[in-house]
């Protein structure tokens, strides 16, 4: 491990033998024009400035955020505009992705599908790990009958099953044959989503809290007088947030994939809705005939889960100044 | 004599654990005035750390609980003040050096930003007012270049640097009183000397109060003015410093003093206390101390001794505890 201050001390030497000043303050002076103040986030994001994995993974994720917020931007193609003449087409010049069974083009549809499928994506992650995070350093910081109180409580979620539980929601508030607008089934599949993942986010939050709590610095900052809420949320929180973040980049991948379930049930987000997952859910009885159908979706939802978990490992490593 | 910044008195603290009641404390008194320097003294689990975090109030209650005593700062118990009241006392009277920095700092957060955050939230300072007086402290505490290190995680620092900061950190409120837990039980021979150097020289300056807990006689006798002997929750012996380098008025201490490795004994097998502690789960009747003791009698199998007083100031829970004296 290099030692940042002998080597900013050094070239501060040079400066001040240049200027003709051989002073030890000067040579302190220089040496702190030099250096920053430096911050957990601010030395985080110098790091990863100079990470390949991440500049990469930043770019996919950007391309695929610009063609969620503008997908006219790279087609201008209508998603919706059906011709039963070209069904089932091959890639060609024309239509890059071929076309499906209702004559739609396959790219223009996987640049407007983009948008869903990452808003079911991110916003099922925010949400699980917001909730699970909250609830679990809590849990793990108190570690009393208010430990036991929600530990049980989550231990209710965790044991019903994911497809099962989204079956019972996502019924229930939609009635049969009914066809929900796309801001309201977004919300629903991402809150059931949310509600049935939050459990794992919590104990893997309030185990790291257990550990965490057992430090020093936890009887140190309450040795000087700091308050349980600074305690809990200015300094266990950065030392526990870690495996979490890498749990939520795994999890951004598999809410996608679970969104798809959901549309393949026909529960989920459906048709005139456009997503990555309903594609793939309308491509299932062609795979052999067509399988571009199936192969240009599912190829874009892999590229960008592989992109938030490169992000996910990259920022995980920049948070622990220990790695550096 | 004025009043004491600190009076511990009569402290009795247990564990409710599942395998029975531990009594780590058993009836603790001692006293620091401001500007004095009291070394706690005693073996792994004879309740020095215990007292220390029964005093700042840190002590994880439960499995802990106090049962009896006070603790009198500036005269007001400790005790029977909120849990809001306790943390302003936290940091700004009483403040709190640990045996292992690199644990007691935090390893996501800068060390300067870990001195600048109390001066911020406690002080109400300004970022750059905080920073400067951040430096100061890291100056005070010898810490080279200052300014440059500011910035430096504690990982980048050395074991000695380490406790620097810690000590800048734990002096950044002023407080009256500072507790040292074992400071320099975790560095080596040379950089213990330092730290205690450092400690002796800032609890001079400032006039603190300073409770310096160890299990070193070597570091209490250049440091201390007064020691107080703990053994299996009790305070055994008291005594001014070099009055129980002279004459130990306990056989505990006898013991102790006579397990230093000597020079002058070069060859020789060390003298040991044979014997291990007693289990605070089951303390044995009569003097706790009566298994090991090579002068013990039938008294102290059956009746625990009371506080004798030796004069001085001095004490010591011995039934003969005069005649140990005498013999020193």
């Amino acid at each position: 491990m290099s030692d940042p201050g002998s080597v900013s001390g050094g070239t501060g030497l040079e400066a001040a033998a240049a200027a003709g000043v051989d002073q030890l303050s000067h040579v302190d002076d220089s040496s702190q024009k030099q250096r920053k103040p430096r911050s957990l986030w601010s030395d985080a994001w110098g790091e990863l400035r100079r990470k390949p994995t991440f500049i990469i993974s930043l770019v996919i994720i950007l391309i695929v955020v610009l063609m969620a917020i503008w997908p006219s931007l790279f087609t201008s193609v209508d998603p919706r505009h059906a011709n039963l003449d070209k069904s089932l087409q091959k890639p060609s010049a024309e239509a890059w992705f071929g076309y499906d069974l209702q004559g739609y083009d396959v790219y223009a549809r996987a640049m407007y599908g983009a948008r869903a499928s990452l808003l079911v994506g991110i916003f099922s992650t925010i949400l699980t790990v917001l909730i699970g995070s909250f609830v679990g350093i809590i849990a793990g910081y108190a570690k009393t009958w208010i430990d036991s109180l929600l530990s049980r409580f989550a231990d209710i979620f965790a044991g019903i099953p994911f497809v099962l539980g989204a079956i019972v929601i996502l019924t229930t508030l939609n009635a049969p044959n009914e066809n929900p607008g796309v801001v309201r089934i977004v919300t629903q599949v991402v809150l059931s989503i949310a509600v049935l993942s939050w459990p794992v986010v919590m104990r893997i939050m309030r185990s790291a809290t257990l550990v965490a709590k057992q430090q020093d610095y936890v009887k140190a900052a309450r040795g000087l007088g700091a308050s349980p809420m600074r305690i809990v949320f200015r300094h266990l929180l950065p030392n526990t947030i870690a495996p979490v973040l890498v749990y939520g980049t795994i999890a951004l991948g598999a809410f996608i994939g679970a969104e798809a379930t959901l549309a393949f049930l026909g529960i989920g987000l459906r048709p005139p809705v456009v997503s990555w997952g309903v594609m793939i859910s309308e491509s299932r009885d062609y795979f052999q005939s067509a399988p571009h159908m199936l192969l240009f979706p599912a190829g874009f939802v892999t590229v960008t889960v592989l992109a938030f978990v490169m992000l996910g490992d990259a920022v995980r490593d920049a948070l622990d100044p220990k790695s550096r | 004599m004025t009043q004491p910044l600190l009076e511990v008195e009569d402290l009795h603290v247990e564990f409710r654990t599942h395998d029975g009641v531990a009594k780590v404390l058993n009836g603790v008194s001692y006293h620091v005035s401001a500007g004095e320097t009291l070394a706690v003294l005693g073996e792994s689990g004879s309740g020095k750390s215990v007292t220390a975090q029964t005093i700042m109030g840190i002590l994880d209650m439960p499995p802990a609980f106090i049962t009896n005593g006070s603790i009198k700062f500036r005269g007001e118990d400790l005790l029977k003040k909120s849990a809001e009241e306790r943390r302003e006392v936290r940091g700004e009277g009483i403040a709190m050096i640990f045996q292992d920095a690199l644990s007691a700092l935090n390893p996501v957060f800068t060390v300067g930003f870990q001195i600048e955050e109390q001066l911020k939230v406690r002080r109400g300072m300004s970022k750059a007012d905080a920073r400067k007086r951040a430096v100061e402290l890291l100056d005070q505490v010898k810490i080279p270049n200052a300014k440059g290190r500011i910035s430096d995680y504690p990982h980048q620092f050395s074991g000695g640097m380490r406790q620097r900061a810690m000590i800048a950190m734990s002096l950044a409120l002023d407080p009256e009183l500072l507790i040292a837990d074992e400071p320099t039980t975790a560095l080596d021979v040379t950089v213990q000397a330092q730290i205690m150097d450092l400690l002796a020289e800032i609890q001079s300056e400032r006039d603190m109060g300073m409770i310096l807990i160890t299990h070193d006689l070597g570091v209490v006798a250049d440091v201390a003015d007064r020691i107080s002997v703990m053994y299996a929750g009790r305070i055994v012996e008291h005594a001014d410093v070099y009055e129980l380098f002279r004459a130990p008025g306990h056989p505990y201490t006898e013991s102790l003093l006579e397990s230093l490795p000597r020079l002058d004994l070069k060859g020789q097998e060390l003298k040991t206390i044979k014997g291990l502690p007693p289990s605070l789960t089951n303390i044995p009747p009569g003097c706790p101390f009566n298994p090991r003791c090579p002068r013990a009698f039938d008294r102290c199998v059956t009746e625990v001794p009371t506080v004798h007083n030796l004069g001085m100031g001095r004490t010591s829970r011995c039934h003969i505890a005069e005649e140990v004296v005498a013999r020193g």
